[in-house]
């Protein structure tokens, strides 16, 4: 290759106290090049990324910049170098502007003054301009930064406030800042992550241009089908190490895993067909309001069965959390019902969950039976009698049990069987606690359950020790802060806590959000046995390839109506796409209107 | 009549509360809660006083060159307050200390500290040094009432006023305001920006310190005529909620501080409050303060938000 090298990398490590981070790691992206990081989660790809912008300082090895050796030992020292890294946690001052993020410490040289005036002038003029290089002018920088945003094609307002911003303004805001101090090598931490499918387009038509530009960009990304895109080279860190090189053109999604895993890897996902489906959950005429009383679910209608996997699709902010929230009772609704068919049938009472008084009231109605098919008849029977047929587990459910969720606690829905994992963007931010170990993260699900003023932490360990070992978690131990761990392993642990109850109803939404491609098979796979075991299974996701392999029935939701329910087998992307956009609610017979959309 | 001289005596003690306020509010944009304030502003007194009698020490009582006795009682009181504010500075970034808990340490030292070492300072000619500081132009005393308002005032009434203007034109409009702003804000942030956060939450400390330090001088020298009867650190709890009540923002600190001394003089003036009573008040605003912000919920007036925590870039 004739190509320049612009930033290498020569037998760099980085330990974090025990844990080996980076070892060994060489790395090299030449000019006009566009490289993509691909490794599994915890295989170092930040950390790496994060000694060369100066955030870590590398414990071994080195790092050239045009050949020559440089030695970065802050982010000052990256700009210095001129190179900027683009965060996955974007790295801004919420309360300041776009503008005041970018211009946020860029030295501002003071403008040359007349040399033909006398000395004396000139020392005071030397002051003046001084002191002006050090004020902040809104002007002149908004100016700077829309001459930026011209050139590469971005949409930015200099003037709005980053808590007013979407994920994608952010980023743009983040990418400028970097080009603002003029980088020639640009680090990209999972940049899509968070990101649309048009919004990604946006970006990669941007990193396009860069390259024509000249500049260098590292990219980190999971998505094997936005490496193939965007890359022309790809290195692969495995377990900290780097362990090969390969030219986009050269490779393939299978290619790709085997370097990262170490092992072919099947990447299909065996859709069994739903075992006697029976309804589960009853959704009916569903209306919600937000706290500025928009209405962000409007007239939500669907079943959820068992043994299926239901997936939602939609844009991002369609309401899929909301919809979640109020079936795990965490959100007030305006109206509608949410009716949950308790799998009781043919099983015996037991009063675990009801007291007498509601046992003998249920068996007034007629709801059990003696094991011959009797209706059970309680009158002139003692309690104790009551209890001790009850006990001896004599008295059977006739039907399942019919509940309104409606006026339960979120407690009592949990109790239910009704199970709620939600991955949300920064993935710490509900159902774990970063500074808690992954025991301890445990058992909030169980603690309620000791009887004992004391805790008992021999089961939440061993179910610890289980999601570790089955889901591969990289963890020194169990007793490690959860925050210590990387974004993916979070994830597993809070996925598989949730799974290890044994749902009747398991909502996952985003499960797989920033996971490596096998970790996300293994996702979904534990959600297909899930499934298999009976459990009705709701999954929200963002990658439409995904939800048409794994669900069985695919309902889509757009701004709060669900627009259509398709078939999974039967389903195809654009149809689904065009539902995603489209604004009135779903007719009476929803699969009619998607044929509709399509012939349209 | 009266009431002008009242509004004269807020001003003059809000002084007191505006040295506090504006060192409080610099060091809290870089985000560090300093609670040593009062202990910082108890050794600043001290200072001052040594300053005052190291000028006195050999001078004539009648004739005094306000200019010197001025520079001398400033320098040593920002080297005693910014002394105690490198203790605080030295504990909770260097050394990551929980910031609280250094802080109230750092005020119990400072009020014990400055209670011990007054006594070997010789206050004997502090009523003539007193005066001198506490009128800055001497025709005033031949004014009336509402003049005094304006004229009849010492000089660190007057750099107090300059200090919040200048502080809070560098935090509107320069960039090195810009930088601090984001270090309290998320220095995570203006690291990766290229800032030099530790150096920034030094210099805020310190300057901070040294700025409320002053309002120690001030208020023994200026406003208690050179006596020590009346305990510093209580200016001092008072300019830390004044931060509160002013929204961090040191041009709105010049208005809150003037209330603050009228409420806290105020008790004198009038006969129908308890007087243990009344001395609440600037409290009562401050929480009412709060909960007007609270519940407007506005994203901008409120503290820094890495307000009390500690930094490390390698942090996971």
């Amino acid at each position: 290759m004739d190509k320049e090298i612009a930033l290498e990398m020569r037998g760099v490590s980085k330990y974090f106290g025990s844990v080996t981070a980076n070892k060994n790691v060489d790395l090299k992206v030449y000019k006009g090049e566009i490289l993509a990081v691909l490794g599994e989660n915890g295989s170092g790809k930040t950390t790496l990324m994060n000694m060369i912008s100066g955030i870590y300082f590398p414990d071994e090895g080195q790092t050239f910049v045009n050949g020559e050796e440089a030695v970065i030992r802050s982010p000052q020292d990256a700009f210095k170098h001129k190179i900027g890294m683009i965060h996955q946690h974007f790295k801004l001052v919420d309360v300041f502007t776009a503008a005041q993020n970018i211009v946020l410490g860029v030295k501002n040289e003071p403008k040359p003054i007349d040399e033909s005036k006398n000395a004396f002038l000139r020392f005071f003029a030397k002051i003046g301009r001084k002191m002006e290089s050090g004020l902040y002018k809104k002007k002149e920088v908004a100016a700077q930064v829309k001459e930026i945003a011209d050139k590469y094609g971005f949409e930015i307002d200099p003037k709005k406030k980053i808590y007013d911003m979407s994920v994608s303004e952010k980023q743009t805001v983040e990418i400028v800042k970097v080009l603002y101090r003029g980088a020639n090598v640009l680090i990209l931490d999972e940049p899509t992550a968070v990101l649309t499918p048009q919004e990604t387009e946006k970006l990669f038509a941007v990193l396009r241009k860069m390259k024509e530009d000249g500049k260098s960009i590292i990219i980190i990304t999971h998505k094997l089908n936005e490496v193939l895109a965007i890359s022309d080279r790809v290195a692969v860190l495995r377990k900290g190490e780097s362990v090969g090189e390969i030219a986009t053109k050269d490779a393939d999604e299978n290619k790709l895993t085997e370097l990262m895993v170490g092992k072919k890897v099947e990447l299909n996902i065996e859709r069994s067909l739903p075992q006697n489906p029976a309804d589960r959950l009853v959704i009916k005429g569903l209306n919600l309001k937000n706290h500025d009383g928009v209405k962000v679910l409007d007239n939500v209608s669907f079943t959820a069965k068992s043994g299926e996997i239901l997936g939602i699709a939609g844009i991002a902010g369609s309401g899929q959390k909301e919809l979640l929230e109020a079936i795990a009772g965490l959100q007030r609704l305006e109206s509608g019902d949410m009716i949950f068919h308790n799998p009781k049938k043919d099983k015996p009472v037991t009063f675990f969950h009801k007291d007498l008084h509601r046992v003998k009231e249920l068996a007034k109605a007629g709801a059990f039976r003696y094991e011959n098919g009797e209706t059970v008849d309680f009158t002139g029977k003692s309690d104790k009698e009551i209890k001790e047929l009850v006990n001896d587990g004599k008295v059977l459910f006739k039907e399942d049990e019919i509940i309104d969720l409606k006026d339960k606690t979120p407690l009592q829905i949990r109790e239910l069987g009704i199970r709620l994992s939600f991955v949300p963007e920064d993935r710490l931010g509900m159902g774990l606690v970063g500074n808690m170990d992954i025991v301890d993260n445990m058992m909030l699900r169980s603690y309620r359950k000791g009887k004992s003023v004391f805790l008992d932490r021999g089961k939440p360990g061993k179910l610890a020790d289980e999601i570790i070992e089955e889901l591969e978690v990289v963890t020194p131990s169990a007793h490690t802060p959860v925050r210590k761990l990387s974004g993916g392993n979070v994830q597993k642990v809070l996925v598989g806590r949730e799974i290890a109850s044994a749902p009747k109803v398991l909502m996952a939404a985003y499960p797989v959000r920033g996971l490596d491609i096998n970790s996300s098979y293994t996702i979904y796979n534990l959600l297909n046995k899930q499934k298999e075991n009976g459990a009705a299974v709701i999954f929200v996701g963002e990658d439409l390839d995904v939800l048409i392999e794994l669900c069985d029935r695919i309902l889509v939701i757009g701004s709060g109506k669900v627009t259509g329910i398709v078939d999974g087998r039967n389903a195809n992307k654009s149809e689904i796409g065009l539902l995603m956009t489209k604004t009135e609610g779903m007719d009476e017979n929803g699969v009619e209107s998607v044929k509709e959309a399509v012939n349209e | 009549m009266a009431v002008f001289t009242i509004i004269r005596s807020a001003i003059n003690l809000g002084s007191a509360f505006l040295f506090g306020c504006t060192g409080e509010t610099i060091t809290e944009k870089s985000g560090h809660l300093n609670l040593g304030i009062p202990g910082v502003m108890c050794m600043g007194a001290l200072g001052g006083c040594r300053g005052v009698a190291l000028y006195m020490k050999g001078t004539d009582p009648a004739n005094i060159n306000g200019l010197l006795l001025l520079l001398s009682a400033m320098l040593f009181c920002i080297i005693y307050a910014g002394a105690t504010g490198a203790i605080y500075a030295f504990l909770t970034v260097g050394l990551r200390c929980n910031q609280n808990v250094t802080g109230l340490t750092v005020t119990t030292f400072g009020i014990g500290c400055s209670k011990y070492f007054i006594k070997s300072v010789n206050t004997a000619n502090f009523n003539y040094a007193s005066e001198s500081l506490s009128r800055l132009f001497p025709f005033s005393s031949k004014m009336n009432a509402f003049w005094q308002i304006f004229f009849g005032q010492g000089s660190l009434v007057y750099i107090a006023i300059l200090i919040a203007l200048i502080t809070a034109y560098v935090f509107k409009k320069t960039r090195v305001g810009l930088k601090l702003r984001a270090v309290g804000e998320n220095p995570a942030a203006a690291d990766a920006a290229g800032v030099n956060v530790t150096k920034y939450k030094y210099c805020a400390i310190l300057i901070g310190s040294a700025v409320a330090g002053l309002g120690g001088l001030f208020y023994i020298m200026d406003f208690l005529h050179g006596s020590w009867e009346y305990d510093v650190d209580s200016i001092g709890w008072l300019s830390v909620a004044l931060v509160i009540f002013t929204l961090w923002k040191p041009d709105l600190g010049i208005l809150g501080s003037f209330l603050f001394g009228a409420l806290r003089i105020l008790p004198t003036y009038i006969s129908f409050l308890p007087r243990d009573i009344a001395g609440l008040l600037p409290y009562v605003v401050t929480v009412v303060v709060l909960i007007v912000t609270s519940v407007l919920d506005s994203k901008e007036n409120q503290p820094p938000a890495a307000l009390g925590l500690a930094y490390f870039r390698e942090d996971r």
